[in-house]
């Protein structure tokens, strides 16, 4: 391993960078572009989710229970309606995710203190949404339900208790469980993950494309220069993509940071030479650009999406996918920016995702290093 | 004892499934010879000069070059030989300096001795004026001139050129040829695989190839020594239907159009330009015959009538 070499590669490819804007374009544009419309876009938050009502009732009764429906900051209230043609063509339009209907016997019941139904329909074509909505309905009405007991019990003079058993919830980490806060550490992961694999993954494959590999295998250059020479610029970039991801993280979307800095960097740094890598392996083994982005968008994008934990949990998944996820990288960087970011933990408790990702790392570029042949078959 | 040549093959061949890209090929090229391997596209010169230069392997058969075996060849002897690819092999995007830097920081020109080789190099191809100019810019002549350079810059003892002129304007190739030959005199051996039957004749010594095996190996004046007999060029106003028509009375293929010309290929020249009239007289055309120099065109066309 001769020193002049590696960086004469690595000048040279650095040039290659600079004079093709589109290498330039995966390289800075994509991961900004990525960081900004999955950190407006991507969004698991439901609030102000909008809500039609039918009230049969009409009285102090039944619009005390709509006020409370009103002031609550999960529902947007839409204009009421006044029969079920129109409840179902709100629904239908997807003007409302939700509709409540109030029976007529609504007020007689609640003076009478009998049980009464009250009925929710919910647009079931969007579940995530649905499901969240019929919960924050259930809490609305089960607070209305208590205040009622409660004036029911007074006036009758008997002891007021309220509920026996309460949760008493206290989040931590994420306090107002913000999911930007969540996602974007996990963003963060993916946007490096996949530029990475996709910079690199043209690398060797151009090479053997345009010829110049030829003249190059005849030269006493090595394997292992080529390759690290190769690694060292688009390292660089990737580090200039996370120096910039965490500048957006704290200055555009305030996104808390907990832990330390530099730990964002050092595992950052293992992860992308990792990623880097696997790119250059593609590459090394198929000989073709095309072939190579295409694999290399498959083997990263897809399952540093899906399979990282990034938005889908991983315990939901069945369970030969979560066996499958050990080892998407992605997934272990995901815990490790989530646990610096969000928890502020440092090595004692990330060393066995570090560790995997270092092992990672040195997996892949000795098997490049043996899947390089100065040889054309 | 006899000095161990730059360049050895015994029975080298290359097999691609069925078909025999190199087919036993032996050869032995002294150090400082002027070598050239002539064959028509297909004829096997490229495969020859990747495995020459290891960056191919062979399927059977040896090859040496500077005494070490090319299918294991480390840095040591990679460092001594210079390869310029048939395909224009440098990087587009990078300038002639550029890639002249980087050719030889790959191979480990002291900085000292870099911009001075390199200057020497660009004054030597005439690309001083265009040093800034990215490679892919540069006309067929000029790439061709600066891929020999990068090859030069370290001064290598022995050169593989594939066909190193191929589209390269008159002039670029006579630069190029002034450059080989200031190689031969500073004791370089330069191999170089060529189409171009007239380049070869400025070699020392040519081997012919053809579907990947070689016909013959000699210095060009002693190849043309072994066509038998002459060649007579005939001059006619009507060549094609001249073709028809000798075809007849000299069978297998010895009579051939070159141009608009006819090359005739007779063991004994005077029988045959008196055949040869009659026989154009007898169809009315007229004729013009002179015995010509034999070209290594005419021997290859004859050696492979030999062959069947």
């Amino acid at each position: 391993m001769k020193l002049k070499r590696v960086r004469a590669i690595a000048h040279k490819e650095f040039l290659h960078v600079l004079r093709d804007w589109r290498s330039l374009g995966i390289g800075i544009a994509i991961p900004v572009l990525m960081l900004f419309l999955f950190g407006y876009a991507l969004t698991l938050d439901v609030d102000r989710v909008p809500l039609v009502v039918w009230d049969q009732s009409a009285t102090p009764q039944s619009r005390t229970l709509v006020d409370a429906f009103k002031a609550s900051r999960y529902f947007t209230m839409l204009p009421a309606v006044s029969d079920y043609r129109e409840v179902e063509r709100s629904i239908a339009s997807r003007r409302a995710e939700i509709a409540l209907v109030i029976p007529v016997d609504f007020a007689g019941k609640v003076a009478a203190g009998r049980a009464v139904a009250v009925q929710a329909i919910l647009d079931g074509s969007d579940s995530n949404v649905a499901s969240f909505a019929l919960g924050y309905a259930e809490a609305v009405v089960g607070g209305y339900s208590q205040q009622v007991t409660v004036a029911a019990a007074s006036r009758l003079g008997l002891p007021v208790s309220g509920a026996l058993l309460k949760v008493e919830p206290r989040v931590w980490f994420n306090t107002d469980m913000e999911s930007r806060n969540y996602i974007f550490p996990g963003l963060i992961a993916i946007v490096m993950m996949v530029i990475a694999a996709l910079l690199t993954s043209l690398t060797f494959a151009r090479e053997w494309e345009v010829g110049t590999m030829e003249q190059l295998i005849a030269t006493p250059v090595t394997g292992g220069e080529l390759i690290l020479g190769k690694l060292i610029p688009y390292f660089a970039i990737g580090m200039f993509d996370l120096v910039l991801s965490v500048l957006v993280a704290e200055f555009v979307f305030h996104i808390p940071m907990r832990g330390e800095l530099w730990l964002v960097f050092a595992s950052s740094s293992i992860f992308m030479v990792g990623a880097l890598s696997l790119g250059m392996l593609i590459s090394i083994v198929t000989k073709s650009q095309f072939l190579a982005s295409q694999i290399a968008l498959v083997a990263t994008m897809l399952p540093a999406f899906l399979l990282s934990g990034f938005v889908f949990p991983i315990a939901n998944m069945p369970y030969p996918i979560q066996v499958f996820t050990h080892i998407v990288t992605a997934r272990y960087f995901v815990v490790l920016l989530r646990g610096i970011y969000l928890k502020g933990l440092g090595l004692g408790h990330l060393y066995g995702e570090t560790l995997f990702l270092a092992g990672f790392a040195v997996l892949i570029l000795a098997l490049s290093h043996l899947k390089f042949k100065k040889k054309i078959v | 004892m006899p000095e161990t040549p730059a360049i050895r093959t015994e029975k080298l061949s290359k097999r691609f499934g069925e078909l025999a890209a190199v087919d036993e090929l032996s050869l032995a090229i002294p150090a400082g010879e002027l070598f050239g391997l002539v064959g028509s596209d297909g004829a096997g010169k490229s495969t020859t000069l990747r495995m020459l230069t290891g960056i191919m392997d062979p399927t059977a058969g040896e090859v040496f070059v500077l005494g070490e075996d090319m299918r294991r060849a480390g840095e040591g002897v990679r460092s001594q030989l210079g390869y310029m690819s048939q395909r224009f092999g440098l990087y587009p995007d990078l300038t002639v300096q550029e890639n002249l830097r980087f050719y030889a920081d790959i191979q480990m020109i002291p900085r000292r001795g870099r911009e001075a080789r390199i200057a020497e190099l660009l004054e030597f191809g005439k690309l001083t004026p265009f040093k800034d100019r990215p490679a892919g810019k540069l006309s067929g002549g000029m790439k061709q001139k600066l891929g020999l350079a990068c090859a030069l810059v370290h001064r290598p003892r022995v050169l593989f050129l594939d066909e190193p002129t191929n589209g390269v304007d008159p002039v670029s190739r006579r630069d190029f040829w002034r450059i080989l030959y200031g190689l031969l005199a500073e004791g370089v051996t330069v191999f170089v695989a060529t189409a171009y039957l007239d380049e070869a004749e400025r070699c020392g010594r040519v081997g012919l190839m053809h579907r990947g095996r070689l016909l013959a190996c000699d210095t060009p004046k002693n190849l043309r020594g072994i066509l038998k007999g002459g060649v007579l060029e005939l001059a006619t106003a009507d060549p094609r239907h001249a073709v028809r028509a000798l075809s007849g009375a000299f069978p297998g293929g010895s009579v051939v159009l070159f141009g608009e010309r006819l090359h005739l290929f007779a063991p004994d020249p005077q029988e045959a330009e008196a055949r040869a009239r009659s026989v154009l007289e007898a169809q009315g055309l007229e004729v013009a015959v002179r015995p010509v120099q034999p070209t290594l065109e005419d021997l290859l066309v004859s050696l492979l009538r030999e062959q069947g």
